[in-house]
């Protein structure tokens, strides 16, 4: 389904990807380990078309997506729930449901955004109130649901479990299960490695712009390395 | 009954200045430039709207329109050749090129039709009635309500359609707005024209009003309007609103009083006020900047 081969990012001077080549395959979870600043994040703006890369190629369904405009890869079927969130804090929920589905003709979209609430309850609460005053971890509900309502091929993930409470993680990593069971294919950025190795089909592990190692989700579990670096132990 | 008729004056005069001080806050929230050039916009939207209606006959409310559409398109053209360049500039060049193309439209007009004022002509009958015992001027009257169906029509846009939704989104987040496939060039462009329109039909209301326009008549109103924006919380449309109409009744109250030499100082001072005891404004947060 997507195929990166090789790519080099840059901020300005700084060299954030080296080289880096991964794949996803359709139905997969794959997951992205890797310290803080290694380019996890860099990655995967870069697949979501916020950054552009100096060389190599993105192959997404056979088409070239290198270098294409965020806007118009949102198109082609990848959504991207960002680091940190990004909600519109200045807009409500239901219309920052209504943004994500921006690129859509169609005449679902109120019902999409009515599952949305199903997936999410909490949200349908909230539905009148302005995102900015959600907690973390219903900001981090609206994020994905937002990123939902594109109806997405691929969903790019990047830390979802951030700042969160251990029942919330263990519920957003419920709810990403749902997600891939229902056809959509993921790739999700992580720091709790434990969780994400215990529902990514695969990994890579990237460390300062390269990518290290790859394998099975239970090889990498029971790599020594891995162990001591990313699983504590 | 006298402050009845001073109310409606100073309101009608607010809602010149608050459609002005729109577009400036609308450029303000959506990329952060104190777009200077917008007073130049205004006199643009007052000389079209002279033309058309002197020149070629057209009624009141074609030649606002035409005024509207000239001034869209112009706002749009200043974007898209000036400020799309500089989005990732520092913010002090792209001011600077707002006030190189404030002067630029300025002397080009001076340069084609020379600097001599020109008189409106009086399209909008101007009878005055009675309204509890004050005398209400039609033409003041008008240029309110048509006013405050421009402001609600902008609300409308704003909050109910999908391009207003991106407006908002853009101007929160850019990138975030272009992970949604939202154009983000294409939405500027539309805050330009949306922005530009109000300002070339606050200057045909202007004309209307003051019967006397020239090539320099946007520095004034364009300045007090910026102030308007920055009293109501610049980047915040009801604040520009709200801003607008204060100036514009502070303005005609001061002059009432018998103070009319103070009538522009009045705007002034309220913006060193303003920016020394609440710098976000009325309608602000007082909120640390977004990065
Ligand atoms: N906007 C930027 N400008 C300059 N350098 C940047 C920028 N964003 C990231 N970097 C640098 O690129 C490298 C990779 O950053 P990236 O955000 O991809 O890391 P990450 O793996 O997502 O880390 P984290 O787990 O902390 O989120 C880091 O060294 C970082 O300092
Ligand atoms: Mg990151």
């Amino acid at each position: 389904m997507l195929k990166v081969d090789g790519i080099d990012v840059f901020y300005g001077n700084i060299h954030a990807l080296k080289g880096v080549s991964i794949e996803v395959l359709e139905g997969e979870i794959v997951t992205l380990i890797g310290a803080n600043g290694a380019g996890k994040s860099t990655l995967l703006k870069t697949l979501s078309g916020l950054l552009k890369p100096k060389n190599g190629s993105i192959q997404y369904e056979n088409k070239s997506i290198a270098g294409k405009a965020a806007q118009t890869i949102v198109k082609t079927g990848i959504s991207h729930v960002p680091e940190g969130r990004r909600v519109f804090a200045n807009m409500t929920v239901e219309e920052n449901l209504e943004l994500g589905a921006y690129v859509r003709k169609d005449k679902q979209i109120q019902k999409d955004i009515q599952k949305v609430y199903e997936t999410f309850p909490r949200l349908h609460e909230r539905r009148k109130q302005l995102s900015g005053t959600l907690s973390g971890g219903e900001q981090q509900m609206l994020a994905m649901g937002r990123a939902i309502m594109a109806k997405p091929k691929l969903l790019l993930l990047d830390e979802p479990s951030m700042g969160l409470a251990p029942i919330m993680v263990k519920t957003i990593f419920e709810i990403i299960e749902d997600i891939n069971k229902n056809g959509t294919t993921i790739l999700l950025v992580e720091q709790n490695a434990h969780m994400a190795l215990s529902v990514a089909k695969r990994g890579y592990v990237i460390e300062t712009g390269r990518v290290v190692l790859t394998g099975s989700a239970k090889d990498l579990q029971a790599s020594e390395e891995i162990k001591s670096a990313y699983l504590g132990g | 009954m006298e402050w009845v008729q001073q109310l409606v004056n100073g309101i009608s005069l607010g809602s010149i200045y608050a459609l002005i001080a729109l577009g400036y806050t609308m450029v303000y929230g959506i990329i952060k430039l104190i777009n200077f050039a917008h007073g130049e916009i205004f006199m643009i939207g007052a000389f079209v709207g002279f033309y058309a209606i002197s020149g070629w006959g057209l009624g009141f409310f074609p030649a606002l329109l035409l005024a509207m559409t000239v001034c869209a398109l112009f706002g749009v053209i200043i974007e898209r050749v000036a400020y799309r360049r500089l989005r990732n500039a520092t913010r002090i060049a792209a001011l600077i090129t707002a006030i190189g193309i404030s002067l630029l439209i300025q002397y080009v007009v001076i340069y084609f039709r020379g600097a001599q004022p020109e008189a409106y002509p009086n399209v909008l009958s101007n009878r005055s009635f009675d309204f509890f015992g004050a005398q209400i001027s039609s033409q003041s009257l008008m240029i309110l309500c048509t006013s405050i169906a421009l402001m609600i029509l902008l609300q409308f846009i704003v909050h109910k359609t999908k391009i207003g939704k991106a407006m908002r989104a853009v101007s929160h987040d850019m990138d975030a707005a272009r992970l949604m496939g939202i154009n983000v060039n294409t939405t500027i462009s539309a805050t330009f024209a949306i922005g530009s329109a109000l300002a070339g039909a606050a200057g045909v209301f202007f004309g209307v009003y003051y019967t006397k326009i020239e090539p320099l008549m946007g520095v004034i109103p364009g300045l007090k309007a910026f102030v308007a924006a920055v009293l109501g919380g610049i980047g915040i449309i009801p604040g520009a609103m709200v801003g607008g109409l204060l100036l514009g009744v502070v303005e005609t109250v001061v002059s009432a009083l018998g103070y009319s030499l103070w009538r522009d100082a009045a705007a002034f001072i309220i913006l060193i006020l303003i920016l020394l005891f609440k710098p976000s404004g009325i309608f602000g947060k007082n909120a640390r900047e977004k990065v």
